[in-house]
């Protein structure tokens, strides 16, 4: 482990346990002991399936890739924050150091209509792929590459679409939403498409479909009270929510398309 | 109509009704103090509202946002709960934790709502009483006011009330601007503080009033 300061921790972990989507669903308790304050939050999990798995249990079942905070697998909510209480963090980058030894610590699944539970804490994330798919893409001239100035965008702009295009898709904003609402989700995706010039055409009825795609899938609706931002690993900013409402508006306003669906 | 059937657009209606109604409890809560001036004072600016042929204009809108407002909030805010079956055992807590008031709207705007249906049936229905002024007959509203605020358990509820009034407006002023898609980094934390200095000030004064009518002007 090395590092200086390394101790362990003895800890109290409450772990939802469910076998399957339609299982009732439980919470199981675990003492845990002689984790290094030098581990991940999913490295503690690892050393506890290890254990699991020698008693011949069942592993608590997790999603999980990267282990570096990019890839937005790691979903779950430890003691009801999302990606735990750090704030800018994914549950993988979260270290032990965090907590203290005799802590008690519930660990539950992101819950939501929209992201039902596959297996513990692994949840069926696909209503965002629908979201995605329903707007989340810019149309392209395929051929030669074009030639790199001859779309000029501006800095302050560039920068604005990459914060917004900072976000992981790994769904804390729904999980931490009092209303299971995935507006920053969709937020960050206008904004990081329509500001851009390569976005611009589909601009109006990316945000219609992407909408009526998320109503659909069963998320709430936005109650402005922040708390997705607050819970978001790379800190989306709630101004997306806000300039999504702006675009939903223009959208409708501007929008032609009277047939039913827009796309 | 399909815009008005869209979350965003019943919560964009719900922002313009609620920042009407905003408008509304701050000019309420003003004109109310006129009973610290006396009787005569609040009676006549009563009357002056009451037989303007436009306050039946007034009402009906007052009567239709508000209408709006409630049937808006309440269809949303079942789809928020049916947008979560399985509840947490945990809410988000320390540096994740939302202003606890914002979480609560659906709560005290019900609350709310039915205080508003008993705060006309008392006051705008309740007995009348007839005062002259210089030879013109009005109502004597003052007179109601004071017999109302005699009893402990009324000024309680109505300041509990009022109470949930200033946590309203506290996150709906603005939450308003920020569903209309009115959003500035500097400018929203402006006007975050300013939503609450607004829900405090229209509290504080409408609590000011029942509390000077039992403890002063009662007496």
């Amino acid at each position: 482990m090395g590092g200086t300061g390394t101790t362990t921790l003895n800890l109290k972990l409450k772990v939802w346990r469910q076998n399957n989507p339609q299982a009732e669903g439980h919470f199981e308790d675990y003492d845990v002991e002689g984790i290094s304050t030098d581990a991940s939050f999913l490295e503690m999990l690892d050393v506890v399936n290890n254990r699991l798995v020698k008693e011949g249990k069942d592993p608590i079942a997790f999603d999980h890739d990267c282990r570096e905070g990019i890839c937005g697998s790691c979903s779950m909510t430890i003691n009801g924050n999302p990606h735990g209480p750090q704030r800018g963090t994914t549950t993988c980058q979260l270290h032990m150091r965090k907590f203290k030894t005799g802590d008690s610590i519930t660990v539950e699944p992101f819950r939501a209509k929209a992201f039902p539970v596959i297996k513990d804490l692994a949840v069926n994330r696909s209503a965002f792929d629908k979201i995605i798919a329903s707007g989340g893409y810019v149309s392209v001239n395929a051929g030669n590459a074009p030639d790199a100035n001859a779309r000029p965008v501006p800095k302050d702009v560039a920068a604005n679409a990459f914060m917004a295009a900072a976000c992981i898709g790994c769904g804390a904003c729904v999980a931490a939403c009092t209303n299971s609402s995935a507006m920053l989700f969709v937020g960050a995706k206008v904004s990081h498409l329509g500001l851009l010039p390569q976005g611009d055409p589909e601009r109006e009825r990316r945000v219609l479909n992407m909408m009526q795609t998320m109503e659909d899938a069963g998320f709430g609706n936005c109650s402005n009270t922040g708390a997705c931002s607050l819970a978001c690993p790379k800190e989306i900013s709630f101004e997306r929510i806000a300039n999504l409402n702006s675009e939903f508006l223009r959208a409708t306003v501007k929008n032609r398309n009277t047939s039913g669906s827009v796309g | 109509m399909k815009y008005l059937m869209s979350t965003i657009g019943r919560k964009q209606l719900m922002a313009v009704t609620g920042l009407l109604w905003s408008g509304f409890v701050l000019s309420h809560m003003a004109g109310n103090f006129l009973m610290f001036v006396g009787a005569e004072a609040y009676n006549k600016y009563s009357y002056f509202l009451v037989s303007n042929p436009l306050i039946y204009l007034a009402e009906a809108a007052l009567v239709l946002t508000i209408l709006v407002h409630a049937v808006s909030g309440i269809r949303l805010a079942i789809q928020n709960r049916n947008a979560r079956p399985q509840k947490y055992s945990m809410t988000p807590s320390g540096d994740k934790a939302p202003r606890f008031q914002s979480r609560w709207m659906a709560f005290h705007g019900s609350l709310i709502l039915v205080f508003l249906v008993y705060h006309l049936i008392t006051f705008k229905f309740g007995t009348y009483y007839s005062v002259t002024y210089d030879g013109v007959e009005m109502r004597d509203i003052h007179r109601l006011l004071i017999e109302v605020f005699q009893s402990p358990a009324y000024v309680v509820g109505y300041i509990f009330c009022v109470i949930a009034v200033g946590f309203h407006l506290s996150h709906g002023f603005y939450s308003s601007f920020a569903t209309l898609g009115l959003y500035h980094p500097r400018y929203s934390a402006m006007l975050n503080k300013f939503g609450y200095f607004y829900g405090f000030i229209v509290a504080g004064g409408f609590i000011s009033q029942p509390l000077y009518v039992f403890f002063v002007a009662g007496k």
